[in-house]
């Protein structure tokens, strides 16, 4: 919403205030301001001067020397302009001013234009005279400038030597853009914002006094209103204006819609535009020539139907679009665009007014689904007040009167079988107060509500809300009234008193801060990726056709496939970072995301599916699977469960490696799968290196994590050390050997480390060579040479049983 | 006897002081303290000394001895002093070479804003809660007072799955689901994805963070929420930072305001990030709606409230001075290993 001061002041005579005072308070009282432009930034210095005499330039033949008398002085000024005579008014630039821009009509430049005298072909100049261009301004609001040359004051303007030429073009001016939140409907209209500001500045308010004479005859001789569908269309009024007369717009109204950014068209099209901005009502002009039956009917369209708008376009039609009819035919699209058959030409004779009131919801809906958007339905969209129709309709008419438009037909037709009249709210100053947490006295408050013609009855001590504010339905909205007036800075700051509560975050995030800590230790890096993707990730990935995870929640209206499925597994968007960073040639990168994945229970969506939380790490670069599995088994010990953690060779995961993954497992419990990527996924992310990657269950290690600790005690009895040094086939994980030596050591096995994996000369074809330390030691006593060989001896019967054979 | 003891301890603190190293010092230990040595001979000479003598001799060796003994410590400690200078004089390295590190990994800077948020606010006794992504219609619209069809559905630019499931456009539905639980008094924070139908652009995404506040309790006013922002904005911001309320609307809370601080790169004078206006734009509240409280089953006549929204994303941007909202999802490791 854009609101020129100069229009506002019709209304709030005394609104006598600084831009910048003006912008912050009106902010503050609930008018957010996002901008404001002054006409007359750059204008400086500019005045009305009066051409005594006009002389040829002795040395150029296109410059003309002029005597002007701007009021204290008489100046000479060369100008190269053909249109002025002797005793034109124009405005003129003194010496040191400065103009918007350039006659050429170019893009005014930020800071204007510095006019200094100078001397042109030898002659002195002291100023320049300006066109409307230079003025910041063209044609478009200004008409009767001429098309190259200098403005020249009409005769009419009242205007004389030194008088300030911005003031009289009306150039003094100040748009202000604010942000109107959707359920100030009332402030998209000069009248609205005019309430605002005066209730802002305690001004007083002075909206229109709206009488039409009338010119005899019976409107109902001319028209009948027939509305069927009652809940799209809740007013509908009409009036009738004969003996039409097109022609020019009075220069008030012209500047008024021109300081709006609105072209002047004719009396007829202006007048509907000026009742829209300063009512925020839109208005329909039908030529009721054009109108079969007299008759006017309003209803649904039918399935199907096509309509031209005035545009000249074909729409589709459907039954919930309202239209207005004619006795045959459809006229016009309600609220949105009338029709090209009852267009209003110059050649009108008798016009048919059509103010009303129209759903809301409904004309939005129309709107998308028709594919238009106009000046008129985006106000209606808002959900107009329908007592605001018979006040814009009758304001129309005056103007017609007025501005010698036509003749008002008496009467009005009027179809609204259910009037909307003013609620009543009990006024509660303590429960405002309490609500504020202030002091306001009752004065106040009834004063704050009466600017905004809000009406206290003592007896029965209701407010009464007029109908233009739909947005007031409770005490709460009668406080946020009283507090925008009484100003939000000047509540009090204070801390909520009562039961004091333990603030804290819930276990699961706990958990996942530790995992962070141990991720980011190990050069891992927080990533974050959309929780949508395109379906295309699975084939990308090589999940099999049939397999669970493609079983995806949709969203209905996705941006695009890309975003259009909830992801099922985390993998893509960490490998879409990795391959970021790989072709940006980023040398090393190890990335972790903490995220969900979302898991329909049924498809399609009956109720919320599970959404599960999901550690996902990635890398490439230094580092390889036993890097990537050492930062897990540190996060797993440090999280307080890493023993019996097994990482179980597996070949299930397709977008893995088939040798190079394992399942992450403790007793039945899924942790999670990690393993090499696979390298023809690898390739679908456009990655040439080697990528490890795991995916952790955050609810299974929330389930295990713990932070208790128990102290152990130092062990005080010695320990024995012994080696072995074995051949295996090399089909035997090492996982098999260890889970030997760990059942057959018990609880004296203290420590278990691989020191040696080997393949090679030494060793025979198919064959490896492994080498463990192991630590033995009894909490109660010092351990005997023999306990320990009796172990050892276990070992490698049970060892020799996998067919192992110690080292010679 | 005197007289051999005190020539003894003379010649022997004559040689302490010219030996040259621990070795000789060790001599020197052994020729006069050791089992044959000097002093040791002196001791066992004792049975020729008078009975009633015994004493004081014993005496004079003991003092000798202790004299000796310590000027030996002495004289060691000194040379081992000057060896290990010398050494360390051979053990000089170039201080400016660099370090060792070990690669560390980077926080997001979006978690870190958030962490900080979650920081300020437990201190103030807030639980921090976590909700659905996604939703039904019902908490993210129509308990907060956004029925069918109302315009704030489409400003919001909803991604639906089905006509009552969807993507929560905001954290708020997070509210109404506490309330309903009907434990009071409430005070949670609660930060989470949300999705709105927004290109992909410098300064939109169609997936982002709100972090939500609320808290009910018997007397809560708008003055203690205006109290509470205030204290969040000094901890969060700085010490100097300054809260402008402004009347807003938002459908789940009445009165309603945004919140502007004052810009914490340039104070309030006005700069590239604060668009020449010294105030920055960071948040939403209200008081809750008394509508909302009574379709969530807390009486409003009894408890009140008061919820705040603040939009991770651009706390990030603007507290990190980052000019593209793309790089938050990108992951580019150039960009992550700055925070």
């Amino acid at each position: 919403m854009n609101t020129p001061i100069s229009w506002l002041k019709a209304y709030v005579p005394d609104l006598d205030v600084d831009i910048n005072e003006f912008v912050d308070a009106m902010t503050l009282s609930g008018s957010h301001v996002e901008g404001y432009e002054k006409k007359d930034k750059n204008l400086e210095k500019i005045v009305v001067g009066r051409i005594e005499k006009i002389e040829k330039h002795p040395d150029a033949d296109k410059l003309i020397v002029c005597q002007v008398n701007v009021g204290s002085e008489t100046v000479q000024i060369v100008t190269g302009a053909p249109n002025v005579k002797e005793n034109d008014l124009v405005p003129v630039v003194l010496d040191g001013g400065r103009v918007a821009g350039g006659h050429d009509g170019e893009p005014l430049p930020e800071e204007g234009i510095k006019i200094k005298k100078g001397k042109l072909r030898g002659i002195e100049s002291f100023g320049m005279m300006c066109s409307i261009e230079e003025l910041g301004s063209s044609r478009d609001f200004y008409p009767e400038a001429p098309e190259y040359g200098i403005y020249v004051f009409p005769e009419d303007a009242g205007v004389k030597p030194g008088d300030d030429a911005v003031a009289a073009l009306g150039l003094n001016d100040a748009v202000v853009e604010y942000e109107i939140t959707s359920n100030r409907v009332d402030c998209f209209s000069m009248i609205g914002m005019a309430r605002e500001a005066a209730a802002t500045f305690e001004k007083e308010f002075i909206p229109p006094v709206v009488t039409v004479k009338g010119s005899g005859g019976n409107v109902n001789d001319y028209i009948s209103v027939e509305v069927k569908d009652t809940d799209l269309c809740t007013r509908y009024t009409a009036r009738v204006v004969t003996d039409i007369k097109i022609g020019p717009s009075p220069k008030w109204m012209r500047d008024r819609l021109a300081a709006q950014g609105i072209r002047s068209i004719n009396n007829l099209v202006d007048i509907t535009n000026y009742v829209m901005e300063e009512y925020g009502q839109p208005m329909h002009a039908y030529d009721l020539a054009s109108i079969a039956g007299n008759k006017i009917v309003v209803r649904r369209a039918k399935d199907g139907d096509t309509f031209t708008t005035l545009d000249g376009q074909e729409r589709k039609m459907d039954k919930d679009v309202l239209m207005i009819c004619d006795g045959e035919k459809e006229i016009g699209i309600a609220g949105i665009m009338g029709g090209e058959n009852s267009m209003v030409t110059d050649d009108i004779k008798t016009l048919l007014f059509e103010a009303a009131c129209f759903d809301g919801t409904n004309i939005r809906l129309s709107t998308k689904r028709i594919g238009l958007m106009t000046d008129a339905a985006a106000k209606f969209v808002k959900g107009l007040d329908p007592n605001l129709a018979i006040e814009a309709m009758n304001r129309a008419c005056q103007l017609i009167e007025e501005l010698g438009c036509g003749k008002v037909v008496d009467g009005v037709v009027d179809v609204y079988p259910n009037p909307v009249s003013e609620i009543e709210l009990a006024f509660e100053p303590d429960k405002m107060n309490r609500l504020l947490g202030t002091d306001v006295s009752d004065e106040q408050m009834l004063e704050y509500f009466d600017r905004l013609g809000i009406k206290y009855n003592r007896e029965t001590n209701m407010l009464a809300i007029p109908t233009f504010r739909q947005d007031i339905k409770c005490m709460a909205d009668l406080a946020e009234e009283v507090g925008r007036f009484y100003g939000y800075d000047n509540i009090p700051t204070t801390l909520p008193k009562g039961e004091a509560t333990a603030g804290k975050k819930g276990y699961a995030e706990r958990i996942e801060d530790e995992v962070r800590i141990i991720c980011e230790g190990n050069g891992f890096s927080g990533a974050m990726c959309y929780s949508f993707e395109s379906p295309k990730v699975f084939d990308k990935l090589l999940i099999p056709a049939d397999d669970k995870a493609r079983c995806a929640i949709e969203i209905s209206n996705p941006l695009g496939e890309d975003f259009s499925i909830m992801r099922t597994i985390p993998l893509n968007g960490i490998l879409t970072s990795i391959a970021t960073n790989y072709n940006r040639r980023n040398k090393d990168a190890r990335l972790y995301e903490l995220a969900n994945v979302y898991i329909p229970k049924s498809l399609p969506l009956t109720e919320l599916p599970d959404e599960k939380m999901k550690l996902t790490m990635a890398m490439y670069g230094s580092g390889d699977f036993f890097d990537l599995k050492g930062v897990l088994e540190e996060m797993f010990e440090k999280l307080g469960f890493g023993k019996e953690v097994t990482f179980k060779p597996t070949g299930d995961h397709t977008f893995l490696h088939p040798g190079r993954q394992a399942d992450i497992e403790k007793g039945k419990l899924q942790i999670g799968y990690m393993g090499q990527l696979h390298p023809e996924a690898a390739d679908n992310y456009g990655i040439k290196a080697e990528v490890y990657v795991a995916v952790i269950n955050m609810d299974v290690i929330t389930m295990l994590s713990t932070f208790d600790r128990k102290y152990e005690g130092i062990a005080k009895f010695p320990a024995v050390t012994r080696d072995l040094s074995m051949v295996v086939d090399k089909s035997i994980f090492v996982g098999q050997i260890e889970a030997v030596i760990k059942k057959c050591g018990g609880k004296l096995l203290e420590k278990l480390t691989l020191f040696d994996v080997y393949e090679g000369e030494q060793v025979a074809e198919g064959k490896k060579s492994v080498a463990y330390s192991m630590t033995f030691r009894a909490k109660d006593k010092t351990l005997e040479d023999a306990e320990v060989g009796k172990i050892i001896d276990n070992i490698v019967a049970e060892l020799g049983k996998l067919g192992i054979t110690l080292r010679a | 006897m005197k007289e051999k003891l005190q020539d003894i301890r003379d010649k022997a603190l004559a040689s302490i002081e010219q030996a040259k190293d621990a070795s000789m010092i060790n001599d020197i230990k052994v020729a006069i303290l050791g089992k044959k040595g000097e002093l040791t001979q002196v001791l066992k000479s004792m049975k020729d000394v008078a009975p009633e003598d015994r004493p004081k001799v014993g005496q004079l060796v003991n003092e000798a001895r202790q004299s000796i003994e310590e000027k030996l410590e002495a004289k060691l400690k000194s040379i081992n002093n000057a060896v290990r200078v010398e050494k360390m004089k051979r053990e000089i390295i170039d201080v400016t070479l660099p370090g060792v590190k070990k690669i560390q990994g980077h926080r997001h800077p979006n978690q870190i804003a958030v962490e900080d948020l979650e920081r300020v606010f437990i201190g103030m006794g807030y639980e921090v809660v976590r909700g659905p992504e996604i939703e039904y219609d019902k908490y993210n619209f129509e308990l907060l007072n956004i029925p069918a069809n109302h315009p704030a559905k489409d400003e919001q630019d909803t991604f639906y799955i089905t006509k009552d499931i969807l993507l929560r456009t905001q954290t708020s539905p997070v509210q109404a689901r506490i309330m309903e639980q009907g434990k009071l008094p409430i005070r949670i924070l609660s930060p989470g994805r949300v999705f709105r139908s927004d290109e992909v652009d410098a300064t939109h995404s169609p997936s982002f963070h709100q972090v939500e506040g609320l808290v009910i309790d018997k007397n809560i006013t708008m003055a203690d929420l205006k109290g509470t922002l205030d204290q969040f904005a000094k901890e969060f911001f700085g010490e100097n930072t300054k809260t402008k309320f402004r009347p807003h609307h938002f459908p789940f809370t009445e009165p309603s305001a945004e919140v502007d601080i004052t810009c914490f790169k340039c104070g309030g004078k006005g700069c590239r990030v604060c668009k020449g206006s010294g105030w920055i734009e960071i948040l939403g509240c209200g008081m809750v709606h008394p509508h909302v409280l009574e379709m969530c089953g807390i009486d409003p006549e009894v408890y009140s409230g008061f919820a705040f929204g603040i939009g991770l994303e651009r706390v990030t941007l603007l507290k990190y001075e980052i000019d593209d909202m793309r790089l938050l999802y990108e992951n580019d490791m150039r960009f992550l290993n700055q925070f």
